[in-house]
């Protein structure tokens, strides 16, 4: 059998990141959050009041689901920015309350 | 108005201008520039399969007939990809590490590689898709009528535009078997297919906006005008039917992972993991869109046409109607390359699913010893998934002629994303939850598939179908509570939403419980933890005992699928990874493992597995089989121990056995040589005794000197005869333990003086060193006489056999805690080491030709010093020859 290099000892899972770490972590939680968020949102328009004079009208429907839209997107993009590139070592499901 | 004939010239020119995009693309990539090639962009873009013609006609359609329930279809998918963090990534990087090559293949691979499975969700997607590509089919069609007729397509039944449908269709299957096919390993990225489709996604987008741009800024008057237009319309009064609204929701976000042609883009194709960053927000934005301007064109058109006028076909006849010949083509192309890039995708998904799980497996049977037969298996998988492809398309022209186009079709596209979504229980489920099983997850796509086809499919396909209207109204055999779109009585739910939920519900319930109350293998278990955990495992599951396999056939096999260059190069380079002379890497388990996952990615997990079992001699290693050989090592290795500890055992009897037997050979040796010894010595004496008393008797002249000498041998000789006898019954008193000890207190110093002066040595005699001090310490209380009777044979004994030229006797004494020690050494050669076993026999004697006593002395000794509580042993390593003569604690005195 050759030598192999020893692969690096999985250390325990940190307890405190770094800043960054930290911030990119958090990042994800919002990224997370995020379609909860939006599921949330569009399903407003289900409690307006229906088909009765007061109910609001088609063109406001519209834009409040585009803005939603346009909003979720924009959130979406920065936050694809801010969450880093993925795969610090432990990056998934463990540290301060993050994870799955 | 555009002719017919143009639109043909425009098609055809525009499936050229694909044709050349793919190919440039393949060539690019062959040629290893693929920066382009592989961006987020593209990637983004080839996710737009997602918008068919279906959505690019029927959304409009949709808003015209229900208002803004269509963008739910959008809504869904947008979630999902928002919430990549969730589960597109972990399905993503699960699709990479265990090259997955279509989803029949991921749910296979998640359940212990099960073949069943794979074709049940192969079925389910083929039978799921099918209608859809008839859609697709029809909307073309459709469109080419909108235009020969100017505009008036209201009857879509299939009659001369059926040519058109299938010249479509023939089209479409010659693009993607030429681009679809043209490497093997499904898993690698179509360049080509994939860069084309990113350039439909653009046209078919620029499309729709032109449409919307004409229609808001070019016919309404603007944003506010539109607005207030769209109030004004018959849409204007929001109303939205809340249930349809979350449930298609639901449905889209659902088939969005599930549906095959989704997955083939999001997953198969997916050529880095950090595109999906990009996707996440990107594709939302696409859909947004793609949808912004669907309710303006939708209000417009039904202002504008005259009543009646299919609103499915807004987006063309908007243009038509006033005028714009060019936009309206352009719109057609953006219909077209919705449908094409549809079929495209999706008859490369099911086709790799159709070939790797149901046609392999069979060709793999048919052939009987499956892998190993002989000739190029490449071709047979390829012409598999060509044939697929044909297979995939006609079943779709087929099922567009045969449902007779028409309303029916219409509502498709919602009735086949509900029946794809019944994977996702088993999907999601299964890179969720280690605890699912291959069991519940067959139990809840059955049941779910069933329920889908029984409430939702027979009925969308017509009551002229397989459900009779009968059964619709009062359910199969009259039993109400099983009516098609009422289950359990439960009445007014949208057929959809019924459809949706009890599938669902029954679907997740019985796979969940399924799963609970069954016990996975151990390869489930095995590639359960790989899929949960892909995060914090290596890729590759390590299931293959290596050593087993002929790393030769394998390389055969290899070849075979994976073509000689790429079966070469992969072999070598993994020789060289481990450090291997030559092209043959060692059949260890990560190798096997490699292995199979580049065959995986040709012909699918389950196939893989399969053939790499076959050559690996059914080594197939499930954790099952390593727990029993684990088991049965340790047993083995018990025995193993228990036997070498009595080997070791009989070894060092059999070792003893044979001392025993050399000395026993040693001593009859001994015993022979003494009989004749002492017969001799007896006879000696006897000989001389007869000899001369018979002088003595016969001769009476002889002198008085002369017979007092005769008289005095012959007293001589009988004195010795004495001491011969008398040793021996010395020793055997000494043996029978018969002998009274005389205990008396001495020095050891004049015992030792006694025996020197009884030992008698005569002038040029050994000489004798001793140590009067040492020996004056030692007060003895023993039988002093039987003491001084073993100091006199070792010095005697010294005296005649030491050799040397000047012969010396050391006398050494040494007090010990416990004993006190007596060492006679000399400067002679010593005594043989064989021969130190016997000194201490009766009889036995060094050396034959030395004359002297009988062979009693030592042993005399030895049983002396036994009777006293001490001992005599041979002392080796002293230089001559050297003996210890040990006395007890009791019988040693210390010195006052």
């Amino acid at each position: 059998m050759s030598e192999r290099p020893e692969p690096p000892p999985r250390s325990a899972p940190l307890v405190f990141l770094e800043r960054r770490s930290y911030r990119r972590r958090r990042m994800r939680d919002a990224a997370r959050l995020l379609p909860v968020l939006g599921l949330f949102a569009w399903a407003i328009p289900l409690l307006w009041p229906q088909g009765e004079d007061g109910s609001p009208s088609v063109s406001g429907a519209l834009i409040y689901v585009f803005t939603v839209w346009v909003v979720l997107v924009a959130v979406g993009a920065v936050l694809s920015v801010l969450t880093g590139d993925g795969d610090e070592p432990g990056a998934e499901d463990r540290s301060e309350g993050g994870g799955a | 108005m555009t002719t017919l004939n143009a639109l043909v010239a425009v098609c055809l020119a525009y499936v050229l201008f694909l044709f050349v995009i793919a190919f440039v693309a393949e060539r690019r990539a062959m040629e290893g520039r693929v920066r382009w090639l592989r961006s987020p962009l593209v990637y983004t873009l080839s996710l737009s399969i997602y918008c068919t013609a279906w959505t690019f006609y029927g959304a409009v359609g949709a808003a015209a007939r229900t208002g803004l329930e269509y963008v739910t279809i959008y809504l869904g998918p947008s979630l999902v990809m928002l919430g990549w963090w969730w589960g597109v990534r972990k399905l993503v990087r699960i699709g990479r590490s265990q090259r997955v090559t279509s989803i029949a293949d991921l749910v296979s691979a998640r359940y212990g590689k099960s073949n069943t499975l794979a074709i049940l969700v192969t079925i389910l997607a083929v039978v799921g898709t099918t209608p859809y590509i008839a859609l697709q089919l029809q909307s073309v069609t459709l469109s080419f009528a909108v235009f020969s007729e100017g505009g008036q397509a209201l009857d879509p039944r299939p009659g001369p535009e059926n040519t058109t449908a299938f010249w479509v269709a023939v089209g479409l299957g010659l693009f993607t078997v030429i681009f679809g096919t043209r490497n093997l390993d499904a898993n690698e990225r179509h360049n080509g297919v994939v860069m084309a489709i990113a350039v439909e996604a653009v046209v078919k987008l620029i499309a729709l906006l032109s449409v919307g741009i004409f229609v808001v800024w070019g016919l309404s008057g603007g944003l506010a005008a539109t607005l207030e237009r769209i109030d004004a319309s018959e849409l204007g009064q929001w109303s939205v039917d809340g249930g349809r609204w979350a449930g298609i929701t639901f449905l889209s976000a659902a088939a969005f992972l599930c549906l095959p042609r989704i997955f083939q883009v999001l997953v198969v194709e997916a050529s880095d993991e950090s595109h999906l960053r990009v996707a996440s927000w990107a594709f939302p934005a696409y859909l947004l869109l793609m949808s912004l301007f669907v309710v303006p064109i939708a209000v417009v058109g039904l202002d504008l046409l005259p009543p009646g006028a299919n609103p499915d076909l807004f987006v063309l006849t908007v243009p038509l109607d006033q005028g714009q010949e060019g936009l309206a083509a352009l719109s057609f192309l953006g219909g077209f390359s919705s449908a094409t890039s549809m079929v495209i995708v999706a008859a490369i998904a099911l086709s790799t699913m159709v070939s790797n799980h149901i046609v392999m497996p069979v060709w793999l049977r048919l052939t009987g010893s499956g892998a190993s037969v002989s000739g190029d298996v490449r071709h047979v998988v390829l012409t598999a998934r060509r044939l697929s492809i044909a297979g995939v398309v006609m079943l779709g022209y087929l099922y567009y002629s045969l449902s007779g186009g028409g309303s029916a079709l219409a509502t498709i596209g919602l009735v086949s994303f509900a029946g794809v979504a019944q994977v996702l229980p088993a999907m999601l489920g299964g890179i969720f939850w280690r605890g699912a099983t291959r069991v519940g997850a067959l139990a809840g796509l059955v049941a779910g598939f069933s329920i889908w086809v029984y409430t939702l499919f027979l009925p969308s396909i017509g009551g002229a179908g397989v459900l009779s209207a009968a059964v619709l109204e009062a359910g199969p055999w009259g039993m109400g509570w099983l009516r098609p779109q009422a289950l359990f009585g439960i009445e007014g739910i949208d057929p959809l939403l019924h459809a949706i939920l009890w599938s669902m519900s029954f679907n997740a319930g019985i796979f969940f419980v399924a799963s609970v109350a069954s016990f996975p293998t151990p390869l489930e278990r095995l590639q359960g933890a790989q899929f949960v955990n892909v995060f914090q495992h290596s890729p590759g599951p390590r299931s293959w005992i290596g050593g087993v396999a002929q790393t030769e056939d394998l390389m055969i096999m290899a070849q075979r699928i994976l073509g000689a260059r790429d079966a070469m190069a992969l072999f070598r380079r993994e020789a060289r990874r481990q450090g291997v002379r030559g092209d043959l890497p060692e059949p260890t388990p990560e190798f096997l493992g490699a292995l199979e996952r580049e065959l995986a990615g040709s012909v699918g997990a389950a196939t893989a597995h399969a053939m790499v079992g076959q050559i690996v001699g059914g080594m197939s290693v499930s954790v099952e089989d390593l727990m029993a050989v684990a088991d049965e090592s340790a047993q083995l290795m018990e025995y193993s121990a228990r036997l070498e500890a009595q080997s070791e055992e009989l070894a060092l009897t059999a070792s003893q056995l044979r001392d025993a037997n050399r000395k026993l050979t040693r001593l009859s040796v001994q015993k022979d040589a003494f009989l004749s010894q002492i017969s001799h010595e007896l006879r000696t004496p006897m000989t001389s005794i007869r000899a001369f008393s018979e002088i003595l008797r016969d001769s009476e002249t002889l002198p008085a000197e002369e017979r007092s000498r005769f008289a005095s041998i012959i007293h001589d000789e009988a004195v010795r005869l004495t001491r011969l006898l008398d040793d021996l019954l010395d020793l055997s008193v000494l043996e029978n333990g018969q002998v009274n000890l005389n205990l008396r207190e001495g020095r050891l110093s004049e015992v030792l003086d006694r025996a020197v002066a009884a030992a008698s040595i005569g002038p040029g005699g050994i000489e004798l060193r001793r140590d009067r001090r040492a020996e004056d310490a030692v007060w003895l209380n023993t039988d002093l006489d039987r003491l001084a009777q073993v100091f006199i044979n070792l010095v005697s004994n010294a005296d005649k056999y030491c050799e040397a030229a000047h012969p010396v006797l050391q006398i050494r004494v040494a007090r010990e805690p416990g004993r006190v020690t007596v060492d006679f050494v000399d400067n002679g050669p010593g005594i043989s080491a064989e021969a130190r076993d016997t000194i201490f026999e009766k009889f036995s004697r060094i050396a034959e030709q030395k004359a002297g006593g009988a062979g009693l002395g030592l042993a005399i000794c030895r049983q002396i010093m036994t009777r006293l509580g001490g001992g005599i042993s041979y002392l080796p390593g002293q230089g001559g020859t050297a003996f210890r003569v040990e006395l007890a604690q009791e019988a040693a005195l210390a010195a006052q």
